[in-house]
């Protein structure tokens, strides 16, 4: 019958409302970074040297970092795993997957803080050059987006731990997880365009 | 907050179902849409004063809200416009109203009450606004700057955008797609409440010392980086910071809309069934999604210029920055925003005159196709912005290309919108005279476009009033007359009244009048060489010729801001004593009539099954000349679309 063909083409959902969402947020999210990432490449595009001279002595920690690349990319890989056990209903297993997750997030924050520290102290800051102003705002940004990510997967975990989700529900967690491994996705761009570019 | 969103998800779930049960009865719609609106039964108790018309979750709530916030703010652009009006048709002359009088100002010798008042303000000790900005009733020059500024940010963001993506979007989008409520009310709450936030933000730029932003609304660095150009200190930053706010709200808005529209169709709605004016909405959710973070990105690091000590848009001798940068990332966002401002207004438009012509729209696919053509190509057209910045002129040429290629789906459009209207059953009712406004007026603009896009003729009528009028036909021509004709249109669901027709009439002759006599003469203008962004064109030898123009010009922006107030007039009159609409007045095909009116709190006694496209008027060998989407065929064993 006609109604119920049309009825199916229309029905058939393939992602919920909440996911959606948040996909469409990436779009968003990935249009922002562009502005960023375009500005970035403005300023080394027009510099011959970079770092500019004046910046000579200024060295980008790229071993820290790169150590710091690998535990988001694990961070990555835990809360995967956190999602594939919640859809076994592996509670418990998922609920320690969150929290390493979210404990290789803050190790993340907390080492490159103390990296930027550093950087200050060594005169690189936001007043000292574009060199300078946009690593800021561009890592800056990304580490304000880890942040974010943080705090959501805080209120997940603390979901998880109230026993609300289960293998037919879990899109707390679903969501999350999109979100935060976009977050990692993005950060070895950023990685290789600051520190090695 | 998502996962606040997805528990009231799971609990509405439960309540659905027993929705199903108690409401429906053909088996048909047994399979209802599993969450499509956390909205709560209509038998439910009556909701609160502030839950229902403060802090409202109801769709068609928040569009009434953004409605009445883009007419408030309306008024407050255009009254920025008739300041700027009168300094441009007697320049250093005071205003009306408030000015001294001419012997006061010579000698100092008070007349009349506005000289006492004057005077006291002089003599006070404190620095009041007043005396800064209009000493004696006269525009200062960096008044002028903050004027015009203003006027273009609010129109842009406060007026248009607000009245026909938030206002038009959230009343219509879930009412025509056959479902009860968006995605996500709270965020929808959010958008609306963001946006009052950035617009009080916007109005306190006003009130702090140094004045409000006045490096036009384009923010263009180093004008807007550096307070030693224009003198205007945190003005500048609160503009940024507001447009920020809006970035949020319009980011909120268009997951909402977008997220609508792809999973809560009405059984039978595929998307190529949807109306124009959902497509224009659906296409417009989607680039402010992608632009708006670009502009955020732009104005995050002039901030940091402004409060931080960066120097992202200004060139210092050690480690500068690029001015160009900041009008690369502004008309990146700029062009797809200038989109945004029509598309809707392109939507509405399609309505109102297939609607009133009776017609099926001409080209229902190649009117999609060329819409999302719009869409894309805006992405890529923004270096015409540039033409004189000093950009390669090689990139001027591919820039001028894709701008004209643009002309061939808005020609594909416009031939449509005539090819509907051609041997219709025309019914000349207001909102067709703001359908037929908004088509022709488009045009002029259109082809002024045209010439701008060449990149020998912009370099001489570049910066002029040329450009100013080509943006007035576009976005006031177009994006407004479209607004005004879908406010007529859509009131009678809105409010369940109609507007008072004679006055609506009025009102829009004056409008069209007074709108031509106003920005026409700004082709002529612009061609003859007045530079736009100059508080005093009495200034240059060779402007003196067009103090006549000019004079004309303000009267007629008088004419045309004081006709508004019939609008508005005729808007809250008609709320408690317009005439009462019933179901469907103007016999349209479309979801949204088929809902009660005034529409409940969940729309529809049971979601609509939609059988066919949006626009069959005057199907040969039927009736009646219009058949509503959710009509079921005659014989249903007539498979086939």
């Amino acid at each position: 019958m006609m109604a119920q063909t049309e009825f199916e083409m229309t029905d058939n959902r393939p992602l919920s409302n909440a996911k959606l969402a948040v996909l469409i947020l990436l779009g968003s999210e990935t249009m922002l970074f562009s502005g960023l990432i375009g500005a970035f490449l403005v300023f080394r595009m027009g510099n011959v040297t970079w770092p500019p001279l004046s910046h000579a002595d200024i060295e980008l920690p790229r071993i820290v970092t790169g150590f710091n690349t690998l535990l988001l990319i694990i961070s990555g890989y835990t809360i995967f795993r956190a999602l594939r056990s919640i859809q076994l209903d592996r509670v418990k297993l998922c609920q320690n997957l969150l929290i390493l997750t979210g404990t290789l997030g803050l190790a993340f924050l907390i080492i490159q803080g103390s990296e930027w520290v550093q950087l200050i102290g060594k005169g690189l800051t936001l007043q000292s050059g574009v060199y300078g102003a946009i690593f800021y705002v561009l890592i800056g940004c990304h580490a304000i987006h880890v942040l974010g990510a943080v705090i959501w997967l805080a209120i997940v975990i603390g979901m998880a731990f109230s026993g609300r989700f289960s293998s037919d529900s879990h899109i707390g967690v679903e969501t999350c997880t999109i979100y935060w491994i976009y977050v990692v996705a993005l950060w070895p761009i950023l990685y290789f365009l600051v520190y090695f570019a | 907050m998502q996962e606040n969103e997805n528990i009231s998800h799971e609990h509405d779930d439960d309540e659905q179902h027993e929705h199903a049960h108690d409401d429906n009865d053909t088996p048909q719609h047994t399979h209802e849409h599993d969450d499509d609106g956390q909205h709560e039964h209509e038998h439910h108790h009556e909701e609160s004063f502030i839950r229902k018309y403060i802090f409202s979750l109801d769709h068609k709530m928040i569009g009434k809200q953004f409605l009445i916030y883009g007419l408030i703010m309306l008024f407050v652009g255009g009254g920025l416009a008739l300041l700027f009006r009168w300094q441009l048709a007697y320049p250093g002359e005071p205003l009306p109203i408030i000015g001294a009088s001419e012997q006061y100002i010579e000698d100092g010798e008070v007349v009349t009450k506005n000289d006492e008042r004057w005077e006291k303000i002089f003599e006070s000790e404190k620095e009041e606004l007043m005396e800064t900005h209009f000493p004696n009733g006269v525009i200062e020059d960096k008044t002028y700057n903050m004027l015009f500024t203003m006027h273009a940010t609010i129109m842009v963001f406060f007026v248009v955008v607000p009245i026909l993506v938030g206002a038009f979007g959230n009343f219509l989008i879930p009412l025509m797609i056959g479902t009860r409520d968006m995605a996500f009310p709270i965020l929808n709450m959010l958008s609306f409440w963001l946006a009052v936030l950035a617009a009080i933000v916007m109005a306190a730029g006003f009130f702090v010392p140094g004045g409000h932003a006045g490096a036009g609304w384009t923010g263009y660095a180093p004008l807007s980086v550096d307070p030693q150009w224009t003198d205007v200190g945190w003005g500048q930053n609160l503009w940024a910071i507001s447009l920020l706010i809006q970035g949020f709200s319009s980011l909120v808005g268009s997951i909402n809309y977008i997220t609508t529209v792809i999973n809560m169709r009405a059984p039978g709605m595929t998307f190529f069934r949807l109306p124009l004016v959902i497509w224009s909405l659906f296409i417009v959710a989607i680039l402010l999604l992608l632009a708006f973070p670009v502009l955020s990105s732009a104005l995050a690091l002039l901030i940091f210029d402004r409060l931080a000590g960066t120097t992202f848009f200004t060139t210092t001798t050690e480690g500068g920055g690029d001015p160009l940068l900041w009008q690369h990332l502004f008309w990146f966002f700029g062009h797809p925003e200038v989109y945004i401002l029509i598309l809707p207004g392109m939507g509405i438009a399609s309505e109102l005159i297939a609607v009133n012509s009776r017609k099926p729209i001409f080209g229902y696919r190649s009117m999609v196709y060329a819409m999302i053509a719009i869409a894309f190509l805006g992405w890529i057209v923004w270096g015409h912005h540039m033409f004189q910045s000093g950009m390669r002129p090689g990139m001027g040429s591919f820039f001028m290309t894709t701008t004209m290629l643009i002309a061939v789906p808005s020609a594909i459009k416009t031939f449509n919108w005539l090819g509907t209207m051609f041997r219709g059953s025309i019914r000349f009712t207001t909102p067709m005279l703001h359908g037929i406004a908004f088509v022709s007026m488009f045009v002029i603009g259109g082809l002024s476009g045209i010439y701008m896009a060449n990149t020998p003729v912009d370099i001489y009528i570049h910066d002029t009033y040329y450009i100013v009028a080509h943006i007035h036909y576009v976005v006031f021509g177009g994006s407004l007359f479209a607004m005004f004709g879908g406010i007529v249109f859509w009131y009678p669901k809105m409010y369940g009244r109609y507007m008072n027709d004679t006055l609506s009439k009025i009102h829009f002759w004056i409008t069209f009048i007074a709108f031509n006599c106003t920005f026409f003469p700004m082709h002529i203008l612009g061609v003859g060489g007045h530079m736009r962004r100059i508080a005093n064109p009495q200034f240059y030898d060779f402007l003196q010729g067009f103090e006549g123009m000019n004079i004309f010009i303000t009267m007629s922006a008088f004419t045309l801001g004081f006709a508004q107030l019939i609008l508005v007039f005729n808007f809250f009159w008609s709320m408690k004593l317009g005439k009462v609409a019933e179901k469907n007045p103007w016999n349209v095909t479309t979801l949204e009539w088929e809902a009660p009116t005034p529409v409940p709190h969940g729309n529809f006694a049971q979601i609509p099954t939609v059988y066919r496209g949006p626009y069959e008027y005057s199907v040969p060998g039927e009736e009646s000349d219009w058949i509503p989407q959710a009509q079921p065929e005659h014989a249903p064993a007539s498979a086939g679309d």
